[in-house]
């Protein structure tokens, strides 16, 4: 969700100067480097590195978590798991999930990033459209949203009697949607749930993808004008090909996202949904630890949770490399 | 804050009457690229617009006429809000955890960032690595053995466990964003404070994190965002404790069935939303700034 940067490494470039003070170690000095790295990474292992290694070990375990006892049962639990329906269909919630949810808002922020940046004039300098901070910064409201709290207002929109949206269906005439239940019925559950997500998001990226293609030289834009491009040919040659390491971070963070999603799915259909058509496994996992006390079994969950995502985040990478991608993305 | 959200819908009418344009085409894709963003935009105020309304009227006024404004201003919605359903304690509580977890991890954050940008030792590429497996994993995979971790050291359910923890995962994100930020500055300005006598303690503090400010501003405001409406992390290791904002609001929405107070939920909702609301208003600039600052380096 958070945009960071990982192309800068640790003893890389520039290190000339701090090769020549390696060789004093003075107390200053080491009493500086083990306060300054040892307090960070101590809190970091205990809350942080450690849990996760312990994850893996209790998904081979059948720990219940308040017996003192706790049998090694190697990889049964996986097993239960695949063979558990209502899992695998919040598994698969998941990957419809992953493949619905970053295509959509990444497109629709891109196309409102195109309409700030290059919707200006088309003769002399090139130009973003006038007056088009304030929809910058409308749009970016939903992020500064705790996730809760959209959940809980979006439910109340969708709710089937006195609800935003069906008062304004029903206000144009449609009074097919006097009272239906966008979250109770099975067949709609799902969208408007992935409608929700993509209206908090969209406004983010758009700003993200704005300033990637802020960075874009104009004479590139000019270049291609000059040879004739229209504004949507521009968009799709040049934009697009230009901000692909944004648009890759954002695909990426996105994924991560949707393969989360608990909140957003625990504030709109806590239950799972009609027929459990927006189960999601983050909150198979929450239930089965926390409320049946299968501590084992829910860590295993999580395991998948966790292979789920890294298998996504690579195969992302594998594609944009592959399609011909910045060849240093990942370094 | 009224005023804020009422006078946004009002801006957006006033941008159309369009100046101008230098030709025909322009004027129509300028047209239709203000519609579309103004749908957008209103697709993402009216919701908000929406609820702000109803947190003044009574259950039975949203029921009946959900768009109508609200006839008698029901101010007292906030004060059951407030009050019996417990969102004042909770935002204090919220307050508590974040101000402290924000001031702990930008400290350690920099801290950790600077020496691992600023030096070269044997394991600072392991350190590195380390912290970014904490990014990849998603946090779910942590919270059951992170419950029974806190359970064994009795900060479960307290809200020194609560910020320990929400250091612990903001860490990296802090570390690799003020990492590329330390790499910038330049050298020169190390080695003439060790030449002017300050020690390694001295020149941080004094010299380098008073220029780093810019970098620590822009991490500032998103883990602030981050650690704000963080909920997964409560629900699992607060469950019992005392409430936090998101945690407080979930409940208060899930408890009351059928029988909930909408106007006052709706007020719960508008009291969780507005502060963090205007203070992006006020630092939208730096916010962007920032946005960009962490994605293009």
């Amino acid at each position: 969700m958070i945009p960071l940067d990982t192309k800068v490494q640790p003893g890389s470039g520039r290190s000339v100067a701090a090769r020549r003070r390696r060789k004093k170690l003075t107390f200053d000095k080491v009493s500086f480097m083990v306060v300054f790295l040892g307090v960070p990474l101590v809190i970091y292992l205990i809350f942080v590195i450690s849990p996760f290694a312990q994850a893996f070990y209790y998904s081979m375990t059948d720990w219940s978590g308040f017996t003192p006892t706790m049998n090694f049962i190697g990889l049964s639990n996986y097993q239960k798991l695949f063979a558990d329906e209502t899992f695998m269909k919040a598994v698969g919630n998941n990957i419809l999930l992953v493949i619905v949810l970053p295509i959509v808002t990444i497109i629709l922020s891109l196309i409102l990033a195109t309409l700030v940046t290059v919707g200006g004039s088309s003769r002399g300098q090139i130009k973003g459209l006038r007056n088009s901070s304030f929809y910058r910064v409308v749009s970016f409201f939903p992020y500064t949203i705790p996730a809760i709290a959209i959940g809980i207002m979006w439910g109340q929109i969708y709710d089937p009697s006195s609800g935003l949206l069906n008062g304004m269906l029903t206000s144009v005439g449609l009074n097919q949607f006097k009272s239906f239940p966008w979250l109770g019925d099975e067949r709609t559950a799902m969208i408007a749930t992935i409608f929700v997500i993509v209206w908090s998001f969209v406004g983010f990226y758009m700003v993200l993808f704005v300033a990637g293609i802020k960075g874009i030289p104009a004479e590139l834009f000019e270049a291609a004008r000059i040879d004739g491009a229209g504004r949507i040919r521009t968009a799709v040659s040049i934009t697009v090909p230009l901000i692909r390491d944004n648009i890759q971070t954002a695909y990426i963070y996105m994924g991560i996202l949707a393969l989360d999603a608990f909140v957003y799915m625990a504030a709109l259909n806590s239950g799972g949904g009609p027929n459990n058509s927006t189960l999601v496994m983050s909150q198979q996992l929450f239930f089965t630890a926390f409320n049946k006390g299968q501590f084992g079994l829910a860590s295993a969950m999580g395991v998948v949770l966790a292979v789920m995502t890294l298998l996504f985040s690579g195969i992302v990478f594998l594609v944009n490399r592959l399609t011909g991608g910045n060849k240093d993305v990942s370094e | 804050m009224a005023t804020n959200i009422e006078a946004a819908p009002r801006r957006s009418l006033h941008f159309e009457p369009r100046k101008v344009a230098e030709s025909p085409g322009d004027r129509v894709f300028g047209a239709i690229s203000h519609t579309a963003l103004a749908i957008w935009s209103l697709i993402v105020i009216l919701p908000l617009l929406w609820t702000f309304m109803s947190s003044f009227k009574s259950s039975e006024e949203i029921f009946s006429s959900p768009f109508a404004l609200p006839k008698v201003w029901h101010f007292d919605n906030y004060i059951r809000a407030w009050t019996s359903a417990g969102i004042g304690s909770y935002f204090l509580n919220s307050v508590i955890v974040v101000g402290f977890a924000l001031l702990i991890v930008m400290t350690l954050g920099a801290m950790c960032a600077y020496v691992l940008a600023r030096y070269t030792f044997p394991g600072s590429k392991a350190i590195y690595y380390l912290l970014l497996a904490g990014l990849t994993f998603p946090i779910f995979l942590a919270m059951v053995p992170l419950f029974f971790i806190l359970r064994n050291i009795g900060l479960l359910n307290t809200l020194p466990g609560l910020i320990v923890t929400y250091v612990g995962f903001a860490l990296p994100f802090t570390v690799f964003f003020l990492f590329s930020f330390f790499k910038t500055l330049p050298h020169e300005i190390t080695e003439a404070a060790s030449i002017d006598g300050a020690g390694e303690w001295r020149t941080f503090f004094q010299v380098m994190l008073p220029m780093a400010k810019p970098g620590l501003a822009s991490v500032a405001i998103f883990n602030f965002l981050g650690l704000w409406n963080q909920f997964l992390i409560p629900v699992s290791i607060n469950a019992a404790g005392p409430r936090v904002l998101s945690q407080g609001l979930a409940a208060f929405a899930g408890q009351m069935g059928y029988a909930v107070d909408f106007g006052a939920l709706f007020a719960a909702v508008t009291v969780t939303v507005v502060p963090v609301l205007i203070v992006y208003v006020i630092f939208q600039r730096q916010l962007q700034g920032s946005v960009s600052a962490g994605t293009m380096k």
